[in-house]
């Protein structure tokens, strides 16, 4: 068998091995799916979304306190933990790129980022949940903007890195102060790839269990008062998927389904937005 | 071998002494000294690598931006040394423009592109921020072109429209001294003479500060010629002197393409 034969031979096991393994990704994901889809359509109706969790042994019900305490939830998170984010980014790309401290807040962030979701559950617990008495909306976002925010800076600083010399040079030639340079030329040349972070750092946290169970634990009726226990749909899902109620675990499927739907919202208007902007 | 100081000069805008520059432990530049004459075009010339975008970094401390690089010596402007680390960086800045090889536009409309930094210094009325924009795009000969479009992109506009605009951007701020580093070399020979052009209208009112690789460009454009060789300034003077009858022989090779 000659050289050529032999690398067309290894190439075609190459090939056939990659195949196999991206169907048994793709097989596994299709049926996760499937199994996501056909059983969450089943459970959405009218009364999904204007009806609140069920007692036990009730008929019925929805998913409404959940669902507004998730959106509540998420949002402040998200309104903390985007301005933290960038400024934490912009600082260690702008300003601090050789300092220690910026070097010592890299690495936190870099643990942060892969630290297990119950650790920061446990530590918000810890640290307010333990201390100021209760379980509540407000400890739930704080948990969740501890998961976004180093997603957020990594994000912020990368993106930043990737802007040219050449260009901050030209704002700093015109005699503007570094903070003008950061915030108004450099940040906005990569604004729409910082705006996907801080979505993509969003959907992240929507799913998140662990943190919200230790925290804004659970309410099985309506409330937007943010210091008491929420509900929330992760952990109405786990709660409601391991109850015995055959109506709890349609709920279940019905709010894992919402859940699915919006993180992948979200990562298309991601991409969209990612897009459109690094085209120009 | 530094080139023997041209007769001082009283109308001199930036007097440089004794400058030298490193990066980390190499010497970019060695023993330099001239003036800049005030209201006049004085272009650096020399090969490539020779020091000149590095001689004009240090008139606007660019070279700050980065830690390890480092000038001594002086460049007195308005009797001040401008090296001295108690000077205002950005008010340096804001008095000496710059405008780079590549077209740099901000990501934003035109009009901001030169709002930008006449905010950071001055603060004007909606009306009179209008009045200097056209006024800067006049004076960058971009007005008509872009006139209908202010609320556009800069990134909307063509290579030798951008780089107009970031001549507009630097004299809308309206510096003393507006450094040029090779300001055509990215474009094509109409926009060129658009630019050079312009920087015969500029100069009754601006010094200017340009280096550039073309030597016909330099013959053109300006009063004073600084041919540069390896770091040093190897000769200084009117351009007409400098390119008729050189004094060093290495300029002479330089100029009659004999290397470089
Ligand atoms: N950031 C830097 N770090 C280290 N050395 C540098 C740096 N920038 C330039 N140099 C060196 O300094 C010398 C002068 O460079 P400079 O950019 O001033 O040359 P130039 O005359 O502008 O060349 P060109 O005509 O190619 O633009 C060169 O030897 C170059 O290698
Ligand atoms: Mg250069």
């Amino acid at each position: 068998m000659n050289l050529y034969s032999r690398r067309i031979l290894t190439n075609r096991i190459g090939v056939a091995l990659s195949m196999t393994a991206m169907a048994f990704g793709l097989l596994a994901l299709l049926w996760i799916l499937w199994t996501l889809f056909y059983n969450g359509f089943a459970a959405l109706s009218l009364d999904f979304f204007t009806r609140d969790t069920p007692a036990p042994g009730t008929e019925g019900g929805g998913l409404r306190n959940a669902i507004v305490g998730s959106l509540m939830i998420v949002g402040v998170s998200a309104l903390v933990s985007t301005p933290i984010g960038i400024l934490a980014g912009i600082y260690l790309a702008e300003f601090g790129a050789t300092s220690k401290f910026a070097a010592v807040t890299r690495f936190v962030t870099d643990v942060m980022l892969s630290a297990p979701s119950i650790v920061v559950g446990l530590f918000v617990y810890a640290l307010a949940v333990a201390t100021l008495g209760g379980f509540s909306g407000w400890a739930g976002s704080l948990a969740l903007s501890l998961i976004a925010i180093p997603v957020v800076v990594r994000t912020t600083e990368n993106m930043l890195l990737l802007v040219p010399n050449s260009l901050r040079e030209a704002a700093f030639a015109v005699g503007a102060p570094r903070w003008q340079v950061s915030l108004k030329v450099t940040l906005r040349a990569v604004s729409s790839g910082v705006v996907t972070g801080i979505l993509l750092a969003i959907a992240r946290v929507t799913g998140e269990t662990a943190p919200l169970l230790f925290t804004a634990l659970n309410n099985q009726f309506y409330s937007t008062d943010m210091s008491e226990p929420m509900g929330n749909l992760p952990v109405v899902i786990f709660q409601f998927a391991m109850s015995p109620y055959d109506n709890w675990v349609k709920l279940a499927w019905g709010g894992a389904l919402l859940i699915a739907l919006m993180v992948l919202a979200i990562n298309i208007i991601a991409r969209a937005i990612f897009r459109k902007k690094s085209s120009v | 071998m530094s080139a023997a100081l041209p007769a001082a000069n009283a109308n001199a805008i930036l007097s440089v002494r004794d400058l030298n520059f490193y990066y980390g432990d190499f010497r970019g530049l060695t023993n330099i000294s001239l003036d800049i004459a005030k209201s006049k075009v004085t272009a650096f010339i020399g090969p490539s690598g020779c020091g000149k975008s590095t001689l004009l970094r240090t008139f606007n401390r660019m070279y700050d931006l980065y830690p390890g690089q480092r000038a001594e010596g002086q460049i007195n402007f308005h009797g001040k040394n401008l090296l001295d680390r108690k000077q205002d960086v950005n008010l340096v800045r804001a008095k000496i423009g710059m405008v780079f090889q590549k077209p740099t536009p901000f990501p934003m409309t035109i009009y901001e592109n030169i709002a930008f930094g006449v905010r950071l210094y001055e603060r004007l009325s909606r009306s009179a921020m209008d009045e200097r924009v056209e006024w800067a795009l006049h004076q960058a000969a971009l007005w008509d072109e872009t006139k209908d479009k202010l609320q556009q992109s800069g990134f909307s506009l063509s290579g030798g429209q951008q780089q107009r605009l970031c001549i507009a951007r630097t004299i809308a701020v309206k510096p003393e001294v507006v450094l040029l580093d090779e300001p055509t070399s990215a474009l094509d020979p109409i926009s060129t003479g658009k630019i050079e052009e312009l920087i015969n209208e500029l100069k009754s009112e601006y010094t200017i500060a340009i280096v550039t690789h073309n030597m016909q460009q330099a013959g053109r454009i300006s009063d004073f010629t600084a041919f540069m060789y390896v770091g040093e300034l190897v000769e200084f003077g009117r351009t007409e002197e400098l390119f008729i009858k050189p004094k060093k022989k290495q300029t002479e090779d330089y100029i009659t393409g004999r290397f470089g």
